[in-house]
């Protein structure tokens, strides 16, 4: 009982957490021949949301038959807090030593917690960054037409070249922005 | 009832997802820095095998295809829209937010879910920017 809790607190490794998410891509077909995805909710939201008086054609459609869709982005948000709050690991991430010296390197502090007091704590500066890099992550996703579940993991693995090229966009923004801008960010 | 009951499968791959990405750590701001700067194997590992994961699953149910999957619709293997700009495009924008932020939309719903106010902050800036894309789509490059 002891080892399936701690079995369950984790941290995960690579190689059990990688096949659990795959494994996602074949049942949700097998299910109800959904894709695995979760920004397009994303949409859906904004679907729902809209008030009337603006009226953004994009977003009048009928959001209702892909309500599967947002349970399914609902039983993220419980897995999230199961995970966090009734199986809490017991340690914060365990980095490589080059990551960790460069976070030193970044004057950051010792990582103690799951995510940096630097970029996740609530303070104005923080809360801008976050409303603004929200706004990119939102943006591009659906510009792109799916996330990294979606056109990384559902994408790569039907062999569609379309994800790859997305695949591809995704990686050279995020290196540019964790070489170049999150050493500023994180300086200031 | 039985029509609420048909989302369960959902709701429960869901809760699978969600409690994978916060012990895989794939919600930390450390591990997205740690794998764009390869320092670890760590994320590139879980996304290689997610991929060969759901490669070698998708050969399995191929002579299922335009068969009925367990709600009764036929299965089909998804295809993403066609595009030639949008895809590569989208995603560098995409990635510049996540290089940043550190969260990918999976992981801000987690991420939500354990408790964090600074996801729900990203999570109300994505809705409005994807309202954004929304209100300007049809002037985007495709």
């Amino acid at each position: 009982m002891e080892a399936v809790l701690q079995a369950l607190q984790g941290p995960w490794p690579w190689y059990v957490s990688g096949p659990i998410i795959g494994m996602l891509v074949p049942l949700m077909i097998l299910i109800g021949s959904r894709s695995f995805g979760i920004s397009q909710n994303l949409e859906h939201l904004c679907a729902i949301t809209q008030p009337k008086f603006i009226r953004v054609d994009f977003f009048k459609y009928d959001w209702k038959p892909s309500a599967w869709s947002l349970v399914f982005a609902a039983g993220v948000f419980i897995g999230g807090y199961l995970a966090a709050n009734i199986f809490p690991a017991a340690l914060p991430p365990q980095l490589s030593e080059q990551a960790q010296v460069m976070f030193n390197g970044w004057g950051m502090a010792e990582v103690t917690s799951y995510n940096p007091a630097e970029i996740f704590g609530l303070k104005l500066g923080n809360v801008i960054l976050l409303l603004v890099g929200g706004i990119f992550i939102g943006f591009g996703t659906r510009y792109a037409g799916g996330c990294t579940s979606g056109h990384a993991i559902t994408g790569l693995s039907t062999l569609q070249p379309q994800s790859l090229y997305a695949v591809i966009g995704i990686f050279s923004g995020g290196l540019i922005a964790s070489h170049f801008l999150v050493p500023v960010i994180v300086g200031n | 009832m039985r029509r609420y009951l048909a989302y369960l499968p959902y709701l429960l791959l869901g809760a699978l997802f969600g409690f994978t990405l916060i012990k895989a750590e794939a919600a930390s701001w450390y591990r997205i820095q740690e794998m764009f700067h390869f320092q670890s194997f760590h994320m590139f590992g879980i996304i290689i095998t997610a991929v060969l994961t759901a490669f070698v699953g998708l050969q399995l149910i191929k002579p299922l295809v335009n068969k009925a999957s367990l709600d009764g619709t036929p299965i089909v293997i998804p295809k993403k829209g066609a595009g030639k700009l949008s895809h590569p495009v989208g995603g560098f924008i995409f990635g510049i937010g996540w290089g940043v932020i550190g969260l990918c939309p999976g992981p801000i719903f987690a991420l939500i879910g354990s408790g964090s106010f600074a996801a729900v902050i990203v999570f109300f800036a994505t809705l409005h920017g994807v309202w954004l894309y929304g209100y300007m789509q049809h002037k985007l490059p495709k």
